[in-house]
């Protein structure tokens, strides 16, 4: 769980994390609004469905994936919020479609 | 278009590199996976510039990112190499938009350090972070961990983001796990020729303290534990409560493409780590490719910024933008920077040498997090016969989940050489695959239906 010093860094984009409105400053990524949001996990693990939230931050780990503006997948902390965006968790591996 | 030199990462080696080689005269195509330069060290620097908690040490990027701005470089931001051919200076990229291809005739390779793995026991637990994850929340969102937060590891890092932290108003609970004594240490010298180093060290350790920072020393036997997330740190010894766990055992470069395109590398046994095989101005075993920064070995960023520039001067030398002389007078002054910047790590890395546990963690400890392989696994896999981290993926699937052994590969390659009872070098590094970042057909469908492919 993070909080946000708005005093430092205005919340100034709007998202929408699983549904819920979040008020986050320019330039933090998605999986920042994640932990913001405070959620319990970003994704379930493949193997055994365990919970896992964002690691590294940096592209490294990708236990930061989630489904971004319907997109699975997405390496959340390397993606910018942009305003209206939509990210939700991710359930397992995801599942191909057609 | 070929443009003379390529790039790879924004960070101080290659906002460096940029600078100098259009500076006589270059065309410079800069790839970064981040949407401001500045890489991990000035990361959002100019947006961060005016948080208290973070100014000071932004402070010295905010001038080379500006040079960089004003340099004329072809600046890629939010942008992926996913691909390179260093036989034929292609370079394969993707971004939000689609898949593209760039050529050049020389590529510097400036992709900087990533953070040790750190595997403890409950390390995949929901609140467990690396401590350069929080900066990068703190730089990025001006966002700080909520509740009780601890901060466990040893190295610079360590002490600025205790610093940091409670600049912002969340100082967290140091649990410092350093087991060499200074007077280890000191027989590395440097001391003198990094005394600004080494003071920029100290006022920051005078500073945590000022501050009310708390601070264990000489922790061992690190335990992260709870249900579905952290809730407890334990240690021989002690424990406390626990809302977010901050791990940190110092940096290594990150060989992915490197290692990807085949170049040499040589173990570096002081750093823990492999490096690539280069010369005085970052010139790699390949006649093409360079390499500047952290990435080619662990030097922090005052060292990135000089060898950025001499990579830079290298290419215009190179493709015949500067002459002989000219190259030894503007190489002087780079190759001093680099020197001085260079004298305290020894000290450093003996200082702060990552344990034995954090390298090779006991048996019940999850190596691979992608595939939730187990030490114990791995090593029975190695005495199976699992010669390297490249046998191992066929073993247990270890470097071939979504970060393709980015993590775990380090662990494996350790736990392989202890079961085997051989030197780390003795143990081959994982050889990564492209696409170096997973791609989506689409991307690649899209580009191929809209025609951007360059004819052949
Ligand atoms: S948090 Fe590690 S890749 Fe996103």
């Amino acid at each position: 769980m993070f909080r946000a010093r708005p005093d430092a860094r205005p919340a100034t984009v709007e998202v929408l994390v699983e549904g819920v409105p979040v008020m986050v400053p320019q330039g933090a990524s998605a999986a920042a609004a994640v932990l913001l949001a405070g959620l319990p996990a970003i994704r379930e693990t493949p193997v055994t469905g365990s919970p896992r939230l964002p690691l590294c931050m940096m592209g490294v780990c990708f236990d930061c994936l989630a489904e971004i503006d319907g997109v699975p997948n997405r390496q959340a902390c390397m993606v910018p919020v942009a305003p209206g965006m939509r990210i939700a968790r991710q359930h397992g591996a995801r599942v191909a479609r057609p | 278009m070929t443009h003379d030199l390529a790039i790879i990462g924004a960070g101080p080696a290659g906002m460096a590199a940029a600078v100098e080689a259009r500076a006589h005269g270059l065309s410079v195509l800069v790839v970064d996976e981040n949407a401001a330069p500045g890489g991990q060290v000035f990361r959002a620097a100019e947006a961060a510039a005016g948080d208290p908690a973070v100014a000071p040490e932004l402070a010295p990027g905010l001038q080379l990112i500006a040079a960089f701005r004003a340099s004329g470089a072809d600046h890629r931001a939010a942008t992926t190499l996913w691909h390179l051919d260093p036989d034929d200076g292609l370079l394969s990229l993707s971004d939000a938009n689609g898949v593209a291809e760039a050529r050049a005739r020389r590529i510097l390779l400036a992709t900087g350090a990533l953070e040790r793995p750190v595997p403890i026991p409950g390390w995949t637990l929901p609140g467990v972070m690396t401590a350069g994850a929080a900066q990068i929340l703190l730089k990025s969102a001006g966002a700080v961990p909520a509740g009780a937060t601890v901060l466990a590891g040893q190295g610079p890092l360590v002490w600025l983001l205790a610093v940091q932290l409670a600049r912002a108003g969340a100082p967290p609970l140091v649990l410092e796990t350093r087991s060499t004594a200074i007077s280890v240490a000191l027989p590395r010298g440097g001391l003198w020729a990094g005394r600004r180093l080494l003071a920029k060290g100290l006022a920051l350790m005078a500073e945590a303290r000022r501050r009310g920072v708390r601070v264990v020393r000489g922790v061992r036997g690190l335990r992260a534990e709870g249900g579905s997330r952290v809730e407890r740190i334990v240690w021989y010894g002690g424990s406390a409560p626990c809302d977010t766990l901050l791990l940190h055992e110092g940096v290594i470069p990150q060989t992915h493409v490197s290692r990807a395109i085949g170049l040499d590398h040589a173990w570096d046994a002081a750093q823990a780590c492999w490096r690539p095989v280069l010369d005085g101005f970052g010139a790699s075993s390949h006649d093409r490719i360079a390499i500047a920064g952290d990435g080619a070995g662990i030097g922090g960023w005052e060292a990135a910024v000089a060898s950025g520039r001499l990579a830079g001067l290298d290419a215009a030398r190179r493709l015949d933008a500067l002459d002989r002389a000219g190259f030894a007078a503007r190489a002087a002054a780079p190759l001093a920077a680099r020197h001085a910047a260079l004298a305290l790590r020894p000290f450093l890395d003996a200082l702060y040498a990552p344990p034995a546990s954090v390298l090779a963690p006991p048996d019940d400890v999850i190596a691979c997090r992608c595939e939730e392989v187990t030490a114990g696994a791995i090593r029975a896999a190695a005495r199976l016969g699992a010669t390297g981290p490249n046998q191992m993926k066929a073993y247990l699937r270890c470097g071939m989940g979504p970060c393709q052994g980015r993590m775990c590969a380090p662990t494996v390659a350790a736990l392989i050489a202890e079961a085997r009872g051989v030197p780390p070098e003795a143990v081959a590094p994982l050889r990564p695959r492209a696409p170096y970042k997973p791609l989506t057909v689409g991307l690649l469908a899209g580009s191929a239906e809209s025609g951007q492919q360059p004819a052949q």
